[in-house]
């Protein structure tokens, strides 16, 4: 009987043939880490050892408050680098490079066939390569650190198969936000998912990235994408080592097929105050806003800036909103100034932030005050998330941000396109 | 064994109403956490839980962010269980390393009401109220060792020692 994808990596890193349900003791190939290492690092500190098992593993990426915006925030990257010298740890990246899933897909770390494990719930990311990329908790890695071991359990996966072709003004963010309000929060918890079908293949990777992110939202383990001649390409000069592609069997078993066409998909928007409640954008048209946001490791890409600003061009925004956009990386950062996208979305009256997750978690760079309203191509919108337990949030793709921003209410994408 | 005060919650809590992002790198010692849980849920929660006390909660609870905090703050203010009908990968994962026990029981999820005493034994398996017992889906044994050790970090520890 054939395998999936999450069985065979699985199967080859415990050494044995395993059936999904079984429990394996693994080591991952590379261990991501962010701000909170420095928490990590406290705890890694009571197992009573002195050295890092495998220093060459670790990832470690500062991005959720950056620059540091207090005393605490400063102490906190300031304890991370000592850790980083003492121990030496080659793959650090410092506050300057970008929101930690960028800058790792960028430095060539996420790739097919690789096992990656990393304290931050949308590590998920990396299926978009063809990784298996788990979130794991605090403790999980300190112990990692320590003895680079660790269990999982072998996934169930769940297929979702994707037809059609993307109507104009309709974006990889539109789909998976379809796809989490059919599915719900917790459709794939403890399993995997697997992303097929012809849509997907035409997909850029920026686009799968969307996808593999949000599966966090679905609950999913991981998010898988085979990996095809466009990642293959894209990986040429990037890797930093040796892949192998590993697929999942032809008559492999899923525990589901979901089928989704999305030819005559409409934007799509996700209503506070849980990603899974999704909405067409004709039934949340008008909503007001305050504040939005064009970025994070979902949608802060190349591509997003440029899309925004193909809406922007020529426009103002809305006297009464700000709009924040924050590239995810440095390198997407100085793409985007070359081609002149930057200047455009100042120009409209943007706002641009330095690299990094901004407000997305309510930590500084634009907290919500009671009774206001953001509008948001990150992945979250729970209560309380950009600051105050009284504020609202919209999210959307970044066609739709930044045609509303124009308007200062929610509005269509589709006629500025 | 002890006796512990039920609060009852919905579908989906998740860990930034459990424990808000902006307290993440800021609010450091789990004594400190404890006063923060659940405070976009339930404000009142963390004033007037008891230690002992339980909460019990429809699905997935805990999805959402992988902060560990979420299970932390939750055990230092004194919860005894989290019982729900089920259970967000991270969370299930970083309540068992934290040495909180998270127990999947869809009876007594439909059974217990808000504010009732309902008493867990471990060792049988068993969540008592006044109206029925109710089973609960026994642990694997590598998450049995940690619970015992009071969390993955004591577990590792010890692990550690031995070799």
């Amino acid at each position: 009987m054939g395998k999936t994808f999450s069985e065979k990596i699985l199967g080859l890193k415990a050494g044995k043939e395993v059936h999904a349900g079984e429990v394996v003791t693994v080591s991952p190939d590379y261990i991501l880490s962010h701000d909170n290492s420095a928490a990590i690092f406290k705890e890694f500190k009571k197992l009573g050892i002195r050295n890092v098992k495998c220093p060459q593993k670790l990832v470690i990426i500062l991005d959720h408050v950056v620059p540091a915006s207090s005393e605490q925030y400063a102490l906190n990257h300031k304890t991370i680098r000592e850790f980083v010298a003492e121990q030496k740890i080659q793959n650090f990246f410092d506050i300057s490079f970008g929101i930690c899933h960028q800058v790792f897909s960028e430095n060539g770390f996420a790739l097919p066939g690789k096992l990656i494990l990393g304290a931050d719930s949308h590590t998920t990311s990396y299926g978009a390569f063809g990784a298996f990329a788990a979130g794991i908790g605090r403790s999980e890695v300190a112990s990692l650190w320590a003895t680079d071991e660790i269990w999982l359990r072998v996934p169930e996966t769940v297929k979702i198969e994707i037809e059609g072709k993307l109507p104009s003004g309709v974006f990889a963010k539109d789909v998976i936000l379809k796809i989490i309000g059919e599915e719900g929060a917790d459709r794939a918890n403890y399993r995997a998912v697997e992303f097929t079908g012809n849509a997907v293949k035409e997909f850029s990777l920026a686009s799968r990235l969307v996808l593999a992110n949000m599966a966090a939202e679905i609950g999913a383990k991981n998010g898988y994408f085979e990996p095809d001649e466009k990642i293959l390409q894209w990986l040429k000069e990037r890797a930093r080592e040796k892949f192998e592609v590993i697929t999942s069997d032809p008559d492999a078993t899923f525990e589901a097929v979901l089928k989704y066409d999305i030819s005559s998909l409409e934007p799509q928007v996700a209503c506070p105050h849980t990603v899974d409640n999704v909405k067409p954008v004709s039934e949340v048209e008008g909503e007001e806003f305050h504040q939005a946001v064009i970025g994070t490791c979902t949608n802060g890409r190349f591509e997003d800036l440029e899309v925004a600003a193909r809406v922007l061009k020529g426009k103002r925004i809305h006297p009464k909103v700000r709009v924040l956009v924050i590239p995810a990386s440095r390198q997407e950062y100085l793409l985007a100034l070359k081609k002149g996208i930057l200047e455009i979305l100042v120009g409209a009256g943007c706002m641009i932030l330095n690299p990094g997750c901004g407000p997305c978690l309510g930590a500084h760079q634009g907290i919500l005050a009671p009774g206001e309203v953001a509008l948001s191509t990150a992945n979250r919108n729970f209560r309380g998330r950009m600051g105050s337990r009284e504020a609202r949030i919209f999210l959307a793709s970044p066609a739709t941000v930044a045609a509303s921003s124009i308007e200062g209410k929610i509005t269509d994408p589709r006629k500025f396109l | 064994m002890k006796k512990g005060r039920v609060w009852k919650y919905g579908d989906n809590v998740n860990t930034d109403v459990i424990f808000p992002g902006k307290y993440t790198y800021s609010v450091l010692e789990p004594e400190e956490m404890a006063r923060h849980a659940l405070e976009d849920l339930d404000p009142d929660f963390a004033k007037k839980v008891r230690p002992g006390d339980i909460i019990i909660a429809g699905k997935n609870f805990g999805c959402g962010s992988s902060r560990e905090q979420a299970a932390t703050c939750l055990k230092y203010v004194g919860v005894q269980a989290v019982i729900a009908r089920s259970f967000a990968r991270i969370f299930f994962r970083n309540a068992i390393n934290q040495g909180l026990p998270a127990l999947q029981s869809e009876e007594a999820v439909d059974s217990i009401k808000d504010g009732e005493e309902v008493e867990i034994d471990f060792s049988l398996g068993e969540i008592k109220s006044k109206k029925g017992v109710y089973k609960f889906s026994p642990f694997p044994e590598s998450v049995l060792g940690i619970l015992e050790e009071g969390g993955l970090i004591p577990y590792t520890k010890k692990k550690l020692e031995k070799k």
